[in-house]
């Protein structure tokens, strides 16, 4: 059967995240409460977190989280690694054994940061030089999968239950102060670890409940631009969305999200002249990044978090607050089951992002 | 006795109990098929002038006319078709270069048919464009490469020039003269009527339609007919025109007795001389020669108009187009080899170019490997018959398609071929006053508006059943498409999966 990367496969799904507006941390635990509510949205077939502030000790290195088939891979990989970076640290990274979760790759952690005359002699700087790297290695070197590759971040991910992730990972023993999470539920899949979610690329991670229609259009666009969408899944494009639109363009996370979930032409032309211009000017500058379909998506990224439905929200998503901190989900229940009385409580409309940053971050959700 | 005397291809059928010799017939048919013997007190018809154009047949008011293929036939022979024989026939008398209209009709793969639509279940919602919002506004013009901000940090419009389509079909290019004025005037108010743009064609712009320039892309081709300051700056785009899918490799072709009072003055030339567009632009011999007359255009017009420069499609199609989106151009049309014409080599006509469907998909993929996707939007022209041909162009990658045939269709238009005769029945490929008051422009407006409505409608249906709401998310979304009964090569070039896959 076909993995991730040679067929495409569509997933339902469960998103959740919780974020401390002051930057306090705390552990893995409640959001793998607050998923696990969601059981039955998830088929068993993938599950995954991410963390971000989770390692403090390194903030100033990538942390590259990587899967491995094989020993031969983790050569071969090691020595790129080595021609490329300065490896400061390297592990295995900890996990407990629970028959929930099996056939488990080799899963290793490496903190690096770029060897300053391949950077020079690249002429790129620090992000897209290994932002190509981990595309390299994803793409090139069978049998390695960097999963994860942010600053002060983790992805965590497996297939089988998110709750059953979260234990074998033992995320209570990590303390962040952003954490989302999925619960996948493919329609065909053999169930390979890479194919789980989030999916990140360095700090910007996306759990992503959908199924856009637009993808190949996404994806044949933002294969211009050195992304290679290895594996054909909706996480992976709109993640590259993303960082092409905020890093490589420098859009702000609200211009983002009016080229990903554009206003209807009719909404534009009841807006003042100005807005209107910008409005229109983006819709058609990016009208290949337009993403059409069914999806709720959690961005996490350094400093805050973005929550994002389609322009018709043909999928759930809710968001609720109490003192500092926020909760995104799929469902209230996962809400509720971790922060029972809230101050808020609500349902962004369809293509309106909300936006929530560290140190009394904007709101733009009203 | 003659050789090449052959029973006529058509017979006029007529059921003499309906007919009550009205002579409609004889006075609608340009042709002279029928006539009335005072002596014999009888209608005659003589079928060898017959073209089979069902004027007749669609004025006779009491029904009693049909045209069928006559069974008079050579020795079967599958090499040796009665078509290729009496070409033979027809050169050996004349000598001359057969000539033929109207688009290529000879059998080869439409691979439109071989192309299958998408649609959503279970896991992704269809969308009911009844009850939702389904988008199918387009944009035809470069891209922005980066973004620039003011001081504020506004991002600063540094958009090149835009055609803004409301639908993503335009009428392609047909000159005044191929076809008549009333065609002219019922294309531009429909084009007005429905938000997108007609095509002036090579013969320049009859005074009557410079006030609709935001609706009118004004051509530019290798004759230069009507070419003057005012109409370059007459249209909200302008198309330089390299090639047409019918006849690649040569320049157009008007005979003289169509070159009349109005067209001689709109194409600056002397009534009756043939006007015969030189095979190359004489000022193009090579690619950075594009270059430079892309930028003489936008001189000419202040760098306000998008420049789109059209192409027949032809083997190395992928890197002629490349080199055009470096050129400067901002919209590449393209036109495949099934696509019409009022008059060209019949050998050329079908011999030379290939299918509209292939060179799409290959510039299409040629020009996102090199990056440069966003430098041009893309046309697609050359046999787009109906709004599922229309999808099918999008998602294999282009932004709009162009449309003629299927305009003169609904006009009246009944494909007999017969254009560069000049003699029209339903007042479209000719010049003949009589002949052309026979075609209504608000009759023509109204049929071309409901044709792209009707097609529209029909768009919107396919777009929400695969779960897209704005037409931009179609444009080069070849997963939406399967092949039925193509070879692993074809699926290669078209770039998309067999069904079942």
């Amino acid at each position: 059967m076909n993995k991730e990367g040679q067929i495409r496969i569509p997933s339902g799904c469960a998103i959740s995240g919780i974020f401390s507006r002051s930057g306090s941390r705390f552990d893995g635990e409640r959001i793998i409460k607050s998923i696990s509510t969601m059981h039955d949205r998830s088929n068993g077939l993938g599950g995954g977190f991410a963390g971000y502030g989770i390692y403090p000790d390194y903030k100033d290195y990538y942390a590259f989280h990587i899967f491995y088939d094989s020993t031969a891979a983790k050569e071969e990989c090691e020595k790129l690694l080595d021609r490329r970076f300065d490896i400061i640290n390297l592990s295995k990274i900890p996990t407990r054994k629970t028959n929930r979760i099996t056939d488990e790759p080799l899963i290793w952690r490496y903190f690096v940061t770029p060897l300053p005359t391949k950077l020079s002699e690249s002429q790129l700087d620090e992000d897209e030089f290994t932002t190509r790297c981990v595309i390299h290695i994803n793409t090139k070197v069978p049998g390695a999968y960097v999963f994860s590759s942010g600053k002060n971040m983790g992805v965590f991910k497996a297939v089988g239950f998110p709750e059953d992730v979260g234990y074998f990972y033992r995320l209570e023993d990590y303390e962040g102060h952003c954490w989302t999470a999925h619960g996948r539920y493919p329609t065909n899949t053999p169930g390979w670890w890479g194919g789980a979610h989030p999916f990140a690329l360095r700090d910007f991670s996306i759990v992503h409940n959908g199924e856009i229609s637009s993808y190949d259009t996404n994806r044949r666009y933002i294969e211009m631009f050195g992304y290679r969408c290895t594996l054909l899944t909706d996480t992976e494009v709109i993640t590259y969305i993303v960082d092409f639109l905020l890093r490589k363009r420098g859009l702000t996370l609200e211009e983002t999200a009016q080229v990903i979930a554009a206003p209807f032409w009719s909404t534009i032309e009841k807006k003042p002249p100005e807005e209107q211009e910008i409005l229109t000017y983006l819709r058609n500058t990016f009208s290949s990044l337009l993403i059409t379909g069914p999806f709720s998506v959690l961005l996490g990224f350094s400093g805050g978090i973005m929550a994002l439905n389609d322009r018709l929200k043909l999928r759930s998503m809710v968001i609720g607050e109490k003192d500092d901190m926020v909760y995104l989900a799929s469902e209230e229940c996962a809400i509720r089951v971790i922060a029972p009385e809230l101050d808020r409580f609500w349902s962004p409309k369809g293509g309106e992002p909300a936006i929530f940053t560290l140190n009394g971050g904007e709101n733009h959700a009203d | 006795m003659q050789i090449d005397y052959f029973y006529p291809e058509y017979e006029v059928v007529r059921n003499k109990e309906k007919c009550t010799r009205c002579g409609l017939c004889v006075s609608q048919c340009s042709n002279h098929v029928h006539s009335y013997s005072e002596e014999h007190r009888r209608m005659i018809t003589d079928d060898a002038k017959c073209v089979n154009c069902h004027r007749c047949v669609c004025v006779c008011p009491v029904g009693a006319l049909k045209i069928t293929g006559s069974n008079h036939q050579f020795k079967h022979n599958a090499n040796w078709s009665r078509r290729t024989i009496m070409e033979i026939y027809s050169q050996a008398e004349t000598g001359g270069v057969l000539l033929s209209s109207m688009g290529n009709p000879k059998d080869m793969p439409v691979y439109w048919d071989k192309i299958l639509i998408n649609a959503s279940q279970v896991t992704n919602p269809s969308i009911d464009p009844l009850r939702e919002p389904m988008e199918t506004k387009v944009f035809l013009g470069s891209k922005p490469a980066s973004i620039e901000r003011d001081e504020n940090g506004r991002i600063r419009n540094n958009l090149p020039p835009h055609i803004a389509l409301d639908v993503p079909i335009l009428f392609s290019a047909m000159s005044y003269g191929s076809i008549s004025l009333n065609a002219h005037a019922s294309l531009v108010h429909a084009a007005v009527d429905l938000g997108t743009c007609y095509n002036s064609g090579e013969g320049g712009l009859h005074d009557d339609f410079y006030r609709y320039s935001a609706n009118t892309i004004i051509q530019v081709a290798s004759g230069r007919f009507g070419v003057h300051k005012e109409y370059l700056e007459a249209g909200a785009a302008i198309e330089i025109k390299m090639g047409q899918g019918a006849k690649p490799g040569i320049g157009g072709h008007l005979p003289g007795n169509k070159i009349v009072g109005e067209i001689s003055k709109t194409r600056m030339i002397p009534e009756g001389s043939d006007a015969i567009s030189p095979a190359p632009h004489h000022d193009i011999y090579s690619i950075e020669d594009l270059r430079q007359l892309v930028y003489s255009l936008k001189e000419a017009t202040g760098y306000k108009k998008p420049i789109i420069v059209k192409v027949a499609a032809v083997h190395n199609i992928a890197s002629i187009a490349s080199g055009i989106a470096r050129s400067g151009a901002d919209i590449i049309a393209l036109d495949g080899f099934r696509g019409g014409t009022g008059a060209a080599p019949t050998r050329i006509r079908d011999n030379v170019g290939i299918p509209i469907e292939l060179a799409l998909a290959s510039v299409d993929e040629r020009l996102r490997q090199e990056g440069i996707r966003g430098n041009v939007s893309l046309i697609a022209g050359g046999s787009i018959r109906n709004s599922a041909d229309v999808v099918k162009a999008l998602a294999l990658g282009a932004d709009a398609v162009y449309i003629a045939t299927g305009a003169l269709v609904a006009l009246g238009c009944h494909l007999c071929r017969g254009c560069h005769s000049g003699t029209c029945n339903w007042g479209i490929a000719t010049q003949d006053p009589a002949l052309v008051s026979r075609l209504d422009p608000e009759e023509g407006r109204r049929r071309l508006v409901n044709l792209v409505s009707a097609w529209t409608h029909e768009i919107k249906e396919m777009m929400g059943g695969m779960g897209i709401n704005s037409i931009e998310a179609l444009t080069g979304n070849r997963l939406m498409l399967r092949g039925v009964g193509l070879n692993a090569k074809e699926l290669e070039v078209l770039g998309i999966m067999h069904a079942g896959e």
